[in-house]
């Protein structure tokens, strides 16, 4: 059983992708052995009807088979009235978190919106996912150039909220050592391999980070499903902590048993 | 939007993960873990890789070489081609190629016959790049020429390289990137390497990367027959062998990883995860790099 924590539906503004469309990307994860997939919308990220795209998320979510599509919803705290949009994720949709996208949304770690939001966030309960980058900065489309998020900040303003349950995305290709040692210590921060890179790179990275903050990503459909999952081959991994990293992890995250590594 | 009244609840879910385990047939016990079948999926094709680097753990040409196959044994990849030293040169002069191929030279003899060499160049210094490939090619066992960001490739200095690649019979594989963030002074765009292939089209080019935006690079290449795209080296984007197979056929894409900085797993992950036959998947995982090294290893003596 795999549970991918990072997977998007709806469609990427600049290409077509082969899991963009909802059954497709239900076959692809049942093809390939994931069995729950946490999954926001890339509506989210760009419309600013940010309800009618958790609106959305939701009804698809429902599509699938019972379980399996698990919904993050979008907020967007430099847009009016953001707070509904939390209240909606928590109390109208029953989401068990939510996505942001700080860089894509135009804010800092720094902006006091965005301290606000992880407490009210924290206050609900919620699982909350922070999106790095979803794509390499070098080979972006010219319309849409996005930075990195600085994880400097961003572990200082997770310091603030040392019981919030974070999840950090798309963050291994770029953000590591010190860093990345700063925002696990920051509170109950997770991160996921879907950009880890280096071979033999979970073996790598388990020998600074906690395997019990450690989750399956995948970035699916923007990336291949199949790059997540060779990484669990390409590392000599032992039963408990491919257990672990696959789903054990996750699903005590999402239980709100957390972590007790550091 | 209506919203239904079905609340998704966080028990919901994890009993549901359960329930959805079961219900697809993908509970553990049902089922053959995936790993496993993707480590039967990849062994089968007798991968090679076409772009390594001397960057592995290890102190010396021989450690690392022994590392690299290490790594890669786990991947079922068969053998590799590696080019450049360590630590890394941007403008070799002629002293540090020596010194970089002579890293490669050592590495190729100790791995037992599964790793190639291509003899790095700085086309800034023709007479020593043709010496270069006099040792390392026409005299050593090195069968292949590694252009990186020295000199943007489409310059009259690379001339010479090229055609003496042509009189040995060995491809020439230079680094390509755009990138919008702003490419270093020496570094070749696909469009910079379509300019050479028209000017040599007798010669055997790889575009390694295919741009790294390969969107634009499989475009910048697509007219000219004489280049393969070689994918590695960018993230695992879903889409890059797909396009590179429709436009330019699956004779004219190849598998590489750019071991140690990028992973096994995620370059692999742009073949086995595109939706293309399993004909093409062989000729991209090995096929096409064996077709093109055929002619210099057999002139080696060299068995495929």
């Amino acid at each position: 059983m795999i549970v991918d924590v990072n997977v998007h539906l709806s469609r990427w503004p600049f290409r077509r992708l082969a899991c963009d469309e909802l059954p497709k990307l239900i076959e692809k994860l049942h093809a390939e052995g994931v069995s729950q997939a946490w999954v926001g919308s890339f509506d989210g990220i760009f419309h600013k009807d940010v309800d009618g795209a958790n609106a959305r998320l939701i009804a698809d979510c429902r599509k699938g088979p019972p379980g399996m599509l698990v919904p993050f919803g979008t907020v967007n705290p430099t847009l009016p009235d953001w707070r509904e949009d939390l209240r909606r994720c928590q109390e109208e949709y029953d989401m068990p978190g939510i996505r942001l996208y700080p860089t894509y949304h135009g804010y800092g770690p720094e902006d006091p919106r965005f301290t606000e939001l992880l407490g009210l966030a924290k206050d609900c309960d919620l699982v909350v996912q922070i999106v790095v980058r979803l794509e390499d900065v070098r080979m972006q489309h010219p319309l849409m150039r996005v930075a990195d998020l600085d994880p400097k900040p961003l572990a200082n303003a997770l310091a603030t909220q040392p019981e919030l349950r974070v999840v950090i995305l798309d963050a291994l290709k770029t953000v590591r050592g010190a860093a990345l040692n700063a925002l696990l210590a920051a509170g109950q921060v997770y991160v996921e391999i879907s950009m880890l890179e280096g071979v033999e790179g979970i073996t790598n990275l388990l020998q600074h980070v906690p395997v019990e903050r450690l989750l399956f990503g995948s970035h699916l459909p923007l990336f291949l499903l199949e790059s997540a999952l060779l990484k669990l081959e390409e590392s000599e991994l032992a039963p408990a902590v491919r257990e672990a990293i696959t789903c054990g992890n996750a699903r005590r995250l999402l239980d709100g048993r957390g972590a007790s590594g550091k | 939007m209506e919203i239904s009244r079905q609340k998704i609840t966080r028990r919901a879910v994890l009993v549901g993960a359960a329930q959805a385990a079961v219900a697809t047939g993908m509970a553990s016990h049902a089922r053959r873990a995936p790993a496993k079948e993707l480590a039967d999926r990849h062994r089968k094709y007798e991968i090679w890789d076409m772009h390594g680097h001397l960057t592995s753990p290890g102190k010396t040409p021989r450690e690392k070489i022994a590392s690299l196959l290490e790594s890669a044994d786990r991947m079922g990849i068969e053998r590799v081609v590696v080019f450049m030293g360590y630590p890394w040169s941007y403008e070799p002069d002629g002293d540090e190629m020596r010194r970089q191929n002579d890293q490669v030279l050592e590495a190729v003899e100790h791995s037992g016959g599964r790793a190639y060499g291509f003899v790095y160049l700085n086309p800034r210094h023709t007479e020593a790049c043709l010496a270069e490939m006099d040792r390392c090619v026409r005299d050593g066992p090195m069968v292949g020429v590694k252009l990186w960001v020295a000199v943007r490739c489409h310059e009259q200095c690379l001339d010479p390289i090229v055609e003496r690649a042509v009189e040995l019979g060995i491809p020439v594989l230079q680094h390509t990137w755009y990138k919008i963030t702003g490419n270093l002074p020496g570094e070749s765009t696909a469009d910079d390497l379509a300019v050479l292939a028209a000017r040599h089209p007798r010669a055997t080019f790889i575009a390694a990367h295919t741009g790294g935006d390969w969107e634009r690079g499989i475009r910048a290449i697509r007219p000219f027959l004489n280049v393969t795209a070689e994918i590695c080296g960018g993230d695992p984007t879903a889409g890059f062998v797909d396009m590179a197979v429709r436009e330019l056929g699956a004779e004219r894409v190849m598998y590489g990883s750019d071991y140690s900085g990028r992973s096994f797993a995620s370059q692999l992950a742009k073949v086995y995860g595109a939706d293309i036959s399993e004909d093409a998947k062989r000729l991209v995982l090995a096929g096409n790099i064996k077709r093109m090294l055929a002619p210099v290893l057999e002139a080696k003596g060299g068995a495929l």
